[in-house]
């Protein structure tokens, strides 16, 4: 049994079938690309695992619980998912460092002299340990995005979900988000990553889906997406993304 | 706006823009003392300027009855200074009942919107009147009948109303995508609310609220209706004891003085604000 365990996923808005049916396994120590053109699916299916939407069926099996069974208590479930989305959604009244310690404060009850180091450690590591005390709007949208997932990451969760999270940046920001996701894949970090940064997905993904309608329509490592896909609407995505 | 660097010639746009400056300048100004001039002249022109003047503008009424207007007026920012609070309190409540999304709570939700159409559907002088002579009417013991408290308590329950919509427009206005984000790290819908939304919610609302209150100020003389003796009602006294309409002048002024800077600071915080976003 895999880490993550999608098994026919569906979720429909009113009359629009965003999920028509997924399956797909994440095993501990993976990074997926979910690639495709917008309102195929992956920013959805992203938050359905994440129970920011709940599913109409199907289950979604994380560490042989089933997450998607309605009237399931979500909150423990977050605790173990994390997600960074496109627009870093950082809180802005709060500093860097409030932003990052919220949740571990008032959900793992933890206080800040038990935080400070360990968080401390986080912001060092992904070069932002003079920007702790910045507000979000006195930083770059890089910087904000990075502060995103030490966000996500001081919970310590077991697997990372992250939403196009480098669409809504300058092309000069993008490479330093993307290292810290080289940084954590090292870690052996579990990760789904939703992206259009094709040339990434085939430098580090494990495996690549390309979703279309809300199916996945063919999945296997970068080698086989990207150089070999079988199916001609694989083929004519990447000609128009490449 | 940028300025041409000190000692440069000004730009040709420099020169255009100031030349329209002083021309737009001198139309106001212009205009201004004409209108000024007329009613100089044409006022005091009207039939019944003299007894106008004589009992609204009358100098030595005014001399000896504002320190006394001064002093009541005291009793105006006493009532708003324990009203204000309260209604602030009482309106953040009741906007949170009118959020509420579990659904066991929703007599909670209906209580706050029906408690907000009902308060802002009534005249506020129709609500003192009610609870300020109905309540006391109950034949309540000293000192639970006095009109400062239920006439207190209903400029609270109306006021409280206001400051519910005002915020829960607030806690609307924030994006739902900070909500999404404090919910993907595991809080709960209590503490987003009270760390996440509700400090930006609050925050936007500062200048709208701050409206409020300056009318709220305004309201408190209509206690004066139930008895208790503020700025109106003195000057009413004033006006019984010397056949004057000054000491109205004298109140207005009063008032003036401390709504006008508010209400200035009200547009500059929303200025400001504006420029923010």
């Amino acid at each position: 049994m895999s880490f993550l365990d999608i098994r026919g996923v569906t979720k429909s808005f009113g009359d629009n079938r965003v999920i028509r049916g997924i399956d797909l396994s994440v095993e501990k120590g993976e990074l997926v690309c979910l690639i495709g053109a917008s309102g195929s699916g992956k920013s959805t299916l992203l938050r359905c695992i994440n129970l920011l939407e709940p599913v109409d069926d199907g289950e979604i099996v994380l560490d042989g619980i089933d997450i998607a069974e309605p009237g399931l208590d979500p909150r423990p479930v977050r605790q173990r998912v994390g997600m960074v989305f496109q627009s870093y959604n950082l809180f802005p009244h709060m500093t860097a460092v409030q932003n990052v310690m919220l949740a571990p404060r008032r959900v793992k009850s933890r206080t800040p002299a038990q935080l400070e180091e360990p968080v401390r450690a986080l912001f060092r590591r992904f070069g932002l340990e003079s920007h702790m005390d910045k507000y979000p709007d006195a930083l770059s949208g890089g910087q904000q995005q990075r502060v995103a997932i030490i966000r996500a990451l001081a919970m310590e969760p077991e697997i990372l979900l992250l939403d196009e999270i480098t669409s809504a940046l300058d092309p000069e920001l993008v490479g330093e988000v993307l290292d810290v996701l080289r940084q954590l894949r090292s870690d052996g970090m579990t990760m789904m990553l939703a992206t259009h940064e094709m040339g990434f997905a085939r430098e580090v993904a494990d495996k690549v889906c390309f979703l279309n309608e809300g199916q996945i329509l063919e999945s296997g490592t970068p080698g086989e997406i990207f150089t070999a896909p079988k199916h001609e609407r694989t083929r004519s995505f990447l000609a128009r993304v490449l | 706006m940028s300025l041409p660097p000190q000692g440069a010639a000004p730009t040709r746009r420099a020169i255009y823009e100031s030349r329209l400056r002083r021309r737009s300048n001198l139309i106001a100004a212009g205009s201004t003392a004409v209108i000024v001039a007329a009613i100089i002249l044409l006022v005091p022109l009207a039939p019944g300027w003299e007894a106008v003047k004589k009992s609204f503008f009358n100098g030595s009424v005014f001399a000896r009855t504002f320190p006394g207007l001064l002093e009541a007026f005291l009793l105006d920012i006493a009532i708003f200074a324990w009203c204000a609070p309260l209604i602030a309190v009482l309106g953040l409540a009741i906007a949170l009942c009118r959020d509420v999304r579990n659904p066991v709570l929703f007599p909670l939700r209906a209580f706050g919107a029906l408690y907000t159409d009902i308060f802002r559907g009534l005249p506020v002088i129709l609500v003192i009147y009610l609870v300020g002579f109905g309540i006391p009417g109950l034949g309540l013991p000293r000192p639970w009948n006095s009109p400062y408290i239920w006439g207190s308590l209903a400029l609270i329950v109306v006021y409280a109303a206001y400051v519910a919509e005002v915020i829960r427009s607030g806690i609307d206005s924030i994006h739902q995508s900070q909500r999404a984000a404090a919910q993907s790290l595991g809080l709960s819908e209590a503490d987003t609310m009270r760390y996440v939304i509700l400090p930006q919610a609050l925050r936007n609302v500062v200048p709208a609220n701050m409206n409020l209150f300056i009318a709220l100020q305004k309201d408190v003389a209509l206690l004066s209706f139930i008895g208790p003796v503020e700025i109106f009602r003195q000057a009413g006294v004033y006006k019984s004891l010397m056949a004057n309409f000054t000491p109205y002048v004298g109140a207005a002024l009063i008032f003036l003085a401390v709504t006008i800077p508010a209400t200035r600071y009200a547009d500059y915080l929303m200025a400001r604000q504006r420029g923010q976003r």
